[in-house]
């Protein structure tokens, strides 16, 4: 623990008092060529799903529609993220700007913060920012409104179709996919939808340069990226690092030295336990770092005093909770696999019947109509897989 | 309920009938009664132009928004992985006794009620609770009843 073997960055909290001068000096750029700046950085959608934010500006600029919109995703709700409101009560201006200059690119002139209800305590402080922001976007003559909306307590208005309906005043159930965002998002208008890391990074990008994000990372996994750091580590706390660092390089700076598992990307992530931690690394799928594990940056850290089963147990009545109950792989499989654990721990149920669990994992991955869903699986299969042994007995 | 009604409208007013503000409405009963009661949902539905229905339905959805009375403080306990790890369930019993309730329950004088809610967003200063919009982290035994002391005092202020 402790070693310091991965290089810290300082690029995200920076304060830099040059917004203005930011704003102006990218808006005199033409579309296309800040377009080609941000593809060529290697940006990727920082929520987890790694989306490539310069196709997505790309694909909405192109997209038919007078009106257009961009939304900031602040609806951070994945256990074990926390960033997303360290980036907007420290600098959110990086934020409004990526947004503004989203806006001047796709042709929107409003854009909204869809804030998680658990963070209205930001509102007032942000409420002051935007309102200096407009006042920025009316010097450099920028016809660009930022609101905020509050959400109300609900994982599942984090997924962007689901965010929409929560916006247009409906419960926050998932819509189907296609059509996408691009084409048709919030109020059926094409929609950038970013989380609010991505637009922070956005910053850097068109302040700096694509070349000084592009330099940092590995292969297909480019720049750096904010990890939320918890559980049993004795330096928790939020950290920009590099991407491709293998868990075991992690586990060397951040485990307390009896780190048995890592769970990374939170519940809807995947459970890494000891005896794979080198042959896995933090980033998008790429060619020289094998086996990579995409994150939005949560990384909770277990040590040999804690049993895997409570861990699975407290995801999954996480996931039956906040199942928004539309489509019925999701909502009965994830009280199914909840009640199936208990049974088996219980002694009620065969050892053997984990393996229809996992099957009837694999189908609600395969069924699911959204990411919620389909993403039970990874925690429940790396959990039962690598530590079947705690489930049982 | 006369000020109910009266409510009601000041907020749509505020925030316009279109659909799209239907949230913000709730929120804004929220605010002042503590929960949304069946009654408020038809008010707002025959304000805004909305079937009864369509705003049960959205009511309903958020686990913010209340829809029985709840008190003046509502104190909402993280449970997820990482506040379980560093004893939210001590935390727990320590409010419990604090405000003699069990989970679930709101006090005789309507001033504190007491939930448990999904990841706060904290996880590196665990445990942590809300108690309204206020955030409380790396809480204690000790904190917690300190902290308890000062909202009943400010609640009989």
């Amino acid at each position: 623990m402790g070693k310091n073997v991965l290089k810290r960055i300082d690029l995200i909290f920076k304060h830099e008092d040059d917004c203005h001068e930011v704003l102006q000096k990218t808006l005199k750029r033409s579309d296309d060529e800040l377009i080609n700046e941000l593809i060529g950085s290697g940006l990727k959608g920082r929520g987890g799903a790694g989306f490539p934010t310069g196709l997505k500006w790309k694909l909405t600029r192109e997209a038919q529609g007078d009106v257009k919109y961009v939304i900031c995703n602040a609806d951070e709700g994945e256990p074990g993220t926390f960033k997303d409101r360290e980036i907007l009560a420290t600098v959110p201006y990086k934020v409004l700007t990526g947004m503004a200059v989203c806006g001047k690119i796709i042709g929107a002139t409003n854009g909204y913060i869809y804030l998680r209800g658990e963070y209205r305590y930001l509102v007032k402080d942000l409420e002051a920012e935007i309102n200096k922001f407009h006042k920025i976007c009316d010097e450099v003559g920028l016809n660009f409104r930022i609101k905020i909306f509050l959400g109300y307590g609900a994982y599942i208005c984090g997924e962007e179709s689901a965010l929409f309906e929560s916006m247009e005043g409906k419960r926050g159930e998932p819509r189907n996919k296609p059509p996408f965002p691009t084409e048709f998002g919030y109020m059926g208008k094409p929609t950038v939808i970013n989380n609010v890391e991505t637009l922070a990074h956005t910053w850097t990008i068109f302040k700096y340069g694509a070349k000084k994000f592009r330099d940092l990372g590995v292969q297909d996994s480019r720049g750096s990226k904010l990890f939320s750091i918890s559980g049993d580590t004795p330096i928790p706390g939020i950290y920009e690092l590099e991407l491709g660092m293998t868990v075991e390089e992690f586990v060397e700076d951040f485990g307390d030295g009896d780190t048995k598992a890592v769970q990374v990307g939170g519940a809807s992530g995947f459970c890494v336990p000891r005896k794979k931690f080198r042959d896995i690394a933090i980033g998008y799928q790429g060619k020289l770092t094998g086996i990579s594990l995409p994150t939005g940056g949560s990384m909770m850290l277990f040590n040999s005093s804690r049993s895997m089963y409570n861990v699975l147990h407290n995801y999954l009545e996480f996931f039956a909770e906040e199942s928004c109950g539309q489509c019925t792989p999701c909502r009965v499989g994830t009280q199914q696999l909840l009640q199936g654990i208990k049974a088996v721990k219980r002694g009620e149920k065969p050892a053997a019947y984990l393996d229809k669990l996992l099957s009837l994992s694999e189908t609600m991955k395969a069924t699911a109509k959204c990411g919620l869903g389909q993403s039970v699986a990874n925690s429940f299969q790396s959990i039962v897989e690598n530590f079947r042994e705690e489930m049982i007995y | 309920m006369a000020l109910l009604q009266e409510r009601v409208k000041e907020l749509v007013a505020k925030y316009g009938r279109s659909r799209e503000n239907l949230l913000p409405v709730l929120q804004g009963i929220a605010d002042t009664e503590h929960y949304v009661s069946e009654y408020a949902m038809q008010l707002v539905a025959e304000e805004m132009g909305l079937s009864a229905a369509d705003v049960y339905g959205t009511a309903t959805f958020y686990s913010f928004m209340e829809t029985t009375p709840r008190g003046k403080y509502i104190i909402r306990v993280c449970k997820t992985i990482s506040c379980f790890m560093k004893g939210k369930n001590q935390i727990l019993l320590a409010l419990e006794e604090a405000l003699k309730i069990k989970l679930g329950e709101t006090t005789p004088d309507r001033m504190f009620t007491l939930l448990e809610t999904n990841c706060l967003g904290w996880c590196h200063k665990a445990p942590a609770m809300l108690i309204n919009d206020d955030v409380h982290v790396d809480l204690t035994i000790e904190k917690v009843h300190q902290i308890i002391r000062e909202y009943k005092q400010k609640a009989n202020n």
